[in-house]
């Protein structure tokens, strides 16, 4: 396995970082199941495209672009409190929605940034141009999962932690849960639009299918974060979905050198999400057999 | 203190199942007054401390505390000043938060959540001075998951954090009866002690016949939506558990046959 692989790995482990914290942040910390992540990616990547080609500066851009996935998150939250609609039809809904208005922000299907300066080009000219990805990745991460970290210790965050965890209980304490959904949601889908500004300027291009799967991606990496990182601290949780994340774009890396058609990696990795997601069941059989029992006891 | 004026509740209205939960109840409660209240299955109970708390909007009548209406506001707007505790341990605690955590939460009951950290030194040592006549050690585990807690030890935090912010009215919903019979004196001990402690006006759902008669200052007892029976002073005192029976089949002009009720003692 070449250093390549690891490096490249750790560069795009780092890009979709926050995303995976986005996920994190929906699917573990407040239980929803949200999928407008797949749109909100895209929206990210579009966002901040089409700004940097109207001629805005890119820091700027990328930071419209975070708005932008807030503002997705809101839409899912409103549709799912106000309207009362299902949480995993809500994120539906936006997903789909946003499907027309990422077109609608792009003019097209597909937005080239070649020879165009990004953020990306700006701290390679700060740094070395090889490492630009590296260092903004690891930068952003750093700064989303301090940021989190401090958040969620917030009486806000409390908040929201509370909502995913036990809402009857919450609400019995005066907060408002749709609130705390919103907020939620909203600091979810700008960390999922991060990792699609920079991702897009990475590339060096913005596509309207980029987002597809994405949520599966965010599980996948959250999941294999838990599995190889125990997580009884709330930082080590948020450590474990960065790790989850480098070792996920490892293993895509390590499968596609094998040979794997790069047509094919959707499956694999709704392969692995099903698979981690079944562990508890077949752990379940195998304890009922007698020789394991024997084992464990 | 709290005034409940002809309140009634009508579930499934016009429909096969309706249910007619509450029917035009009234009753008064002066400050720091502790009131059990006993009644069978369906009786209307939980349907009676819900309706105070907010979980529903009433069909009829008026719920006042101190004075002020309060029978429109949504829940979360009453929890800042209505404490609950539930008979399921694991309601009232968020299981996958710290001890301090969740007393925080408590603390800031019905305030404006703030972008400022929700745990601090300073309340640090309020919450091991609260924790400590606990007996249960917890004053050392502030920084434990509640989920590693027994039923029991959640249950004692539930109380704590229910009264921890002196709330005006505090609602026990059979809050001892998911739990074995030692841990559920521990924990009824250490309520009347923080209700004694508070002056709380107080509302105590329960199946145990002797709790209903020995805690508190006044015993109710409720049948199909209605109160059927108020008992307190002496009338109360000379109160035996056969007595209160054979005094709901006088008021209900029913037997109270509920295993849970008589197998309660």
């Amino acid at each position: 396995m070449s250093l390549n692989i690891w490096t490249g790995a750790l560069e795009q482990g780092l890009l979709w970082g926050p995303m995976i914290l986005g996920v994190y942040l929906t699917f573990r910390i407040l239980n929803f199941p949200d999928l407008t992540v797949d749109g909100s990616f895209t929206l990210g990547a579009a966002v901040a495209t089409r700004l940097i080609l109207s001629g805005y500066d890119p820091w700027s851009a990328s930071l419209a672009a975070v708005l932008a996935g807030a503002m997705a998150g809101l839409m899912t939250g409103l549709l799912h409190t106000q309207l009362k609609i299902d949480p995993l039809l809500s994120g539906i809904l936006s997903m789909i929605a946003l499907y027309s208005i990422n077109l609608r922000v792009m003019g097209t299907a597909n937005l080239s940034l070649l020879r165009v300066d990004t953020i990306l080009t700006a701290i390679g000219d700060l740094t070395i141009h090889n490492f630009a990805a590296l260092v903004l990745g690891g930068a952003v991460c750093l700064i989303a999962v301090t940021g989190l970290y401090f958040f969620l210790q917030t009486e806000v965050g409390l908040g929201v932690r509370a909502t995913g965890d036990n809402p009857q209980m919450i609400r019995s304490l005066g907060v408002n849960t749709n609130i705390t959904k919103i907020i939620g949601l909203a600091l979810s889908n700008a960390l999922v639009a991060v990792s699609g500004s920079l991702v897009g300027q990475y590339q060096s291009f913005a596509d309207i299918g980029m987002g597809i799967g994405m949520i599966v991606v965010g599980l996948a990496s959250v999941i294999i974060g838990e599995v190889l990182v125990r997580t009884p601290t709330l930082i080590r949780a948020l450590l474990a979905a960065l790790i989850g994340s480098v070792i996920y774009r490892a293993v895509i890396a390590i499968v596609l050198q094998l040979g794997m058609p790069a047509t094919d990696l959707k499956l694999l990795t709704a392969a692995i999400v099903t698979a981690a997601l079944a562990f508890p069941v077949f752990r379940g059989r195998f304890r009922k057999l007698p020789a394991y029992r024997e084992r464990s006891g | 203190m709290l005034e409940i004026r002809n309140i009634t509740k009508v579930f499934h209205r016009g429909d096969i199942n309706e249910k007619l939960a509450l029917q035009n109840l009234s009753l008064h409660l002066a400050p720091g007054e502790v009131v059990t209240v006993i009644g069978s299955n369906g009786a209307g109970k939980t349907t009676l401390l819900n309706a105070l708390a907010g979980v529903f909007q009433i069909d009829e009548g008026q719920i006042l505390i101190e004075g002020r209406e309060i029978s429109r506001q949504p829940e979360h707007v009453r929890a800042s000043y209505i404490g609950r505790v539930f008979q399921d341990p694991n309601l009232g605690t968020a299981a996958s938060m710290t001890i301090e955590e969740n007393l925080a939460m408590a603390l800031h009951r019905g305030q404006p959540l703030r972008l400022r950290r929700g745990t601090g030194r300073s309340q640090r040592e309020l919450f091991r001075e609260r924790l400590r006549p606990l007996g249960l050690g917890l004053e050392n585990r502030l920084t434990s998951r509640v989920g590693l807690l027994s039923g029991g030890q959640r249950q004692a935090l539930t109380v704590l954090m229910a009264t921890i912010a002196c709330p005006k009215l505090l609602l026990l919903d059979e809050h001892t009866a998911a739990l074995d019979p030692k841990t559920a004196g521990v924990v009824l001990d250490l309520t009347t002690r923080i209700i004694a402690g508070g002056q709380l006006t107080t509302f105590m759902v329960t199946h145990n016949m002797e709790q209903a008669l020995t805690v508190g200052t006044r015993t109710i007892m409720m049948h199909e939506g209605q109160i059927i029976l108020d008992i307190s002073g002496p009338e109360r005192e000379r109160l035996k558990i056969p007595d209160l029976l054979k005094m709901f089949e006088q008021a209900s002009g029913k037997s109270l046959n509920t295993d849970r009720l008589l197998l309660a003692r």
